[in-house]
């Protein structure tokens, strides 16, 4: 189920003096199954997109077409399109609230309308989808690590099984090594599960492991779209508008300048370090 | 929807109103206040009306900013008007049905008390559009400084007024995200009855009030690091001081205020 955004903009506070153009004229076509990851730095407007996509915010002109369906037609139904694309925000302070983490899971799948048996089984397997160990199931959301808390979160959308799985910043706040156990899981979800999945974040190193395709949000407009190798091509730009390509990117630039005969394309630690056994051998 | 409140809301302008001191804000307030309740007789209104329209004149806030303040209490203006106007018994009856009768003084307490609420709400929203809330905090610690004598805790006051006032925009901005992050997962706020709305209430309020309290925490403690310990001993890099424009000011609150006693007792008519 393709999501097609034909000239989205999008303004804040219209009317009025305050009123802050936050995308321009948006053109995006995201295609099943994908992994896409969207960058931009703080106020590009990739949160502002995202809520795009599960018709939380309404465009100011343009239209979006969920599986060929205009979502903005006056028929359309907006509930049934939020449990397709699951969206789950920054903070998962800002949804748990049931008082066991599994009721908080249930909250989703009861919404969709859905029997007590059929919600109780989504949520065991939305649970055990993010990995989330068994015997917590009855503790308060709110007694949980931040790690844990993020996981719960993802559940709770995951429940409504959903065709697009959009994630906002999902690693901020965490530590390095609850970082790549969320990654590790959403690089998994997306595997297992077959579901397009979207990870905003503004950081490259983040992303370029796992995702196939990158967009690069630069004030309210797409400044790259295309595979993590082209948009890295960039990394002059990229600074330029105060983002960095992977470190690994900076490496192999600086090591073909002192004469190495290195890869540039190399995006991950691995590919790099295959490309300079090669060189050296 | 929750971003239309407009009560307490600061407009920014460069006005002879905005440069004024807080505390003579507050205190024209007061007389204000006293004005509108004290008020008889058709000359009073006229006065009145002619100084608030001065001053919204002055502070350069555009009207329909007051009028928008208005549209919170139009129901609470519907109600105080039906029961002067129902409940009031005068000289004159010109329809009775049980308990309810339309009188003539009935009519006129109706149409006074309807004023007097606009007027108050637009008079006192004058005072929160032209005023940061930080100033008002710090004109109101001053002026009841005299109580801190008689053990009052005014600092602690202010303090927790000026607190409040700052959470008042975070928790609109948090309640907005709680709200989508529920919608996302299919909460619907909008629709069904009376005790469905109130049910679809609990998962926006419990993640609100737990971060309010974490928030609370958070202050406290950030406050206590940096060795906040009430106001004693406590100097302002911007002390209040009276200029020649507060004092002139003062004086015209006070002869607005005799004006208006002067109005009640030469034309007391036909109120």
């Amino acid at each position: 189920m393709p999501i097609i955004l034909d000239k989205i903009n999008y303004c804040y506070s219209q009317g009025t003096a305050y009123q802050i153009q936050a995308l321009k004229d948006i053109n995006l076509k995201i295609d099943d199954g994908q992994f896409i990851g969207i960058i931009g730095h703080t106020g590009s407007g990739k949160s502002t997109l995202i809520q795009h996509l599960n018709g939380l915010i309404r465009a100011t002109s343009g239209t979006i077409y969920f599986n060929g369906e205009d979502i903005y037609a006056d028929d359309y139904n907006m509930k049934d399109l939020r449990s397709q694309v699951g969206l789950v925000f920054q903070y998962p302070e800002h949804q748990l609230f049931e008082t066991t983490i599994f009721e908080d899971v249930c909250f989703g799948p009861k919404n969709q309308g859905l029997d007590k048996k059929t919600v109780e089984l989504r949520a065991f397997e939305a649970l055990h989808n993010v990995g989330f160990p068994d015997e917590l199931y009855d503790q308060s959301p709110f007694d949980l690590s931040g790690g844990q808390k993020r996981r719960v979160a993802i559940a709770g959308v995951l429940a409504m099984k959903p065709q697009v799985l959009i994630l906002d910043e999902p690693t901020a706040g965490l530590d390095p090594a609850g970082r790549d156990e969320i990654l590790n899981l959403i690089a998994k979800m997306h595997k297992e599960l077959g579901i397009t999945v979207i990870l905003v974040s503004h950081s490259m190193e983040d992303v370029a492991k796992y995702v196939e395709r990158i967009i690069v949000m630069n004030s309210g407009e797409v400044m790259y779209d295309g595979t993590p190798k082209d948009v890295f091509h960039h990394y002059k730009e990229l600074e330029a508008v105060g983002l960095a390509a992977p470190q690994v990117t900076y490496l192999m630039h600086e090591l073909k300048e002192k004469g190495l005969d290195v890869d540039l394309d190399a995006t991950t630690v691995e590919e790099a370090r295959n490309s300079i056994l090669a060189a050296l051998r | 929807m929750i971003r239309d409140i407009t009560i307490g809301q600061y407009y920014p302008a460069e006005s002879p109103i905005h440069k004024l001191d807080p505390r003579v804000k507050l205190f024209t307030t007061l007389i204000y206040i006293i004005a509108l309740f004290c008020f008889k007789g058709v000359l009073g209104l006229v006065i009145i009306t002619a100084a608030l329209a001065a001053v919204i004149k002055l502070s350069k806030v555009p009207f329909s900013f007051m009028v928008k303040g208005l549209k919170a209490i139009v129901v609470l203006l519907l109600i105080t008007a039906a029961f002067n106007l129902l409940l009031t018994p005068g000289d004159v009856t010109l329809w009775k049905w049980g308990v309810f009768q339309i009188s003539d003084s009935g009519i006129k307490n109706a149409v006074v008390m309807v004023i007097r609420l606009i007027y108050l709400i637009v008079g006192t929203s004058l005072m929160t559009l032209t005023t940061t809330p930080n100033q008002l905090t710090d004109g109101l610690e001053k002026s009841l400084a005299p109580l801190a004598k008689i053990n009052v805790p005014v600092h602690a006051i202010a303090m927790m007024m000026s607190i409040a006032l700052r959470f008042i925009p975070i928790l609109i901005e948090e309640t907005d995200k709680i709200m989508k992050a529920q919608m996302a997962r299919g909460a619907d706020f909008e629709n069904g009855n009376l005790i469905q709305k109130a049910k679809a209430m609990i998962p926006l309020l419990v993640p609100l009030f737990v971060s309010a309290f974490r928030r609370a925490d958070d202050l406290a403690m950030a406050m206590e690091a940096r060795c906040y310990n009430g106001g004693e001993g406590r100097t302002k890099m911007k002390p209040l001081k009276y200029n020649a424009q507060d004092r002139k000011a003062y004086l015209l609150v006070i002869v607005f205020l005799i004006l208006v006693i002067a109005a009640r007792i030469v034309l007391p008519f036909p109120m």
